[in-house]
């Protein structure tokens, strides 16, 4: 692989927290939802990280894949509601609503940090170019 | 090295510095995958081998966590964004030193 520049470390993380954030979006906006059967049901979404490695202690990271939580949804008997099955059987969507948010929190910090990050570098980039005027 | 002579250690010590904001951009940028274990430069050895013209390969560590988490990923937030911090400082006064030995330069070329 090419030398990644501090531009491509920082703005590949960023886009990698990206990914999160949107799972996390996703998954907060399932929850509560119910489905007639267990396997229409709504099953919460992670990303998996891997690290990009380069020469010289250099790493970015990407997103390897996306998996589906091994959470089961859960069974609720409500024979009113129209997505009932035959036994009056509906099942919610497997979300931890409160470890998604935790989720979201972090998220947005380490995303936070890498902008900062940027824009630390991106200073002294600018000062190191007026070196000597 | 003509720019040796010119601006002594800190022409060395800004590129370190430029190669360990790199390695801790790094550390931050993988602060949550799984099994990432963190690096950083040891700068005052990564400075001798540099000064002696070689590789400063054998001047990057591991850095020991604090408190290891079960993930296996060892960055951790504070000891990463204090020592950004340090080394975007020390970057700025090496850029300081190097300004004033620029300046002391042009004076003496134009003679005022």
């Amino acid at each position: 692989m090419a030398n990644l520049s501090i531009f491509d470390i920082s703005g590949r993380a960023m886009s990698a927290q990206l990914v999160r954030l949107n799972t996390t979006a996703s998954n907060l906006a399932n929850a509560g939802t119910v489905a007639g059967s267990e396997a229409g049901a709504y099953r919460s979404m992670k990303p998996v990280f891997r690290t990009v490695m380069d020469g010289a202690g250099r790493a970015t990271v990407a997103v390897d894949q996306v998996v589906t939580s091994k959470m089961a949804p859960s069974k609720r008997h409500d024979p009113d509601n129209p997505l009932a099955d035959a036994d009056g059987n509906v099942w919610e969507a497997a979300v931890d609503s409160a470890a998604e948010l935790v989720e979201m929190v972090e998220t947005s910090r380490q995303y936070q940090n890498n902008v900062q990050v940027l824009d630390t570098a991106k200073g002294l980039i600018n000062e190191t170019l007026r070196l000597g005027q | 090295m003509a720019s040796e002579k010119l601006f002594g250690l800190h022409a060395t010590a800004l590129q370190l510095r430029s190669q360990r904001m790199m390695m801790l951009a790094s550390n931050i940028a993988n602060a949550a995958t799984p099994n990432y274990k963190a690096r950083d430069l040891d700068f005052s050895k990564a400075l001798e081998l540099a000064q002696d013209g070689g590789s400063t390969d054998a001047a990057i560590q591991y850095r020991v966590p604090v408190q290891s988490s079960l993930d296996g990923n060892t960055v951790e937030m504070a000891t990463e964004q204090t020592a950004f911090a340090e080394n975007a400082l020390a970057y700025r006064s090496s850029l300081a030193f190097l300004q004033g030995r620029i300046g002391t330069l042009t004076r003496a070329l134009k003679g005022e």
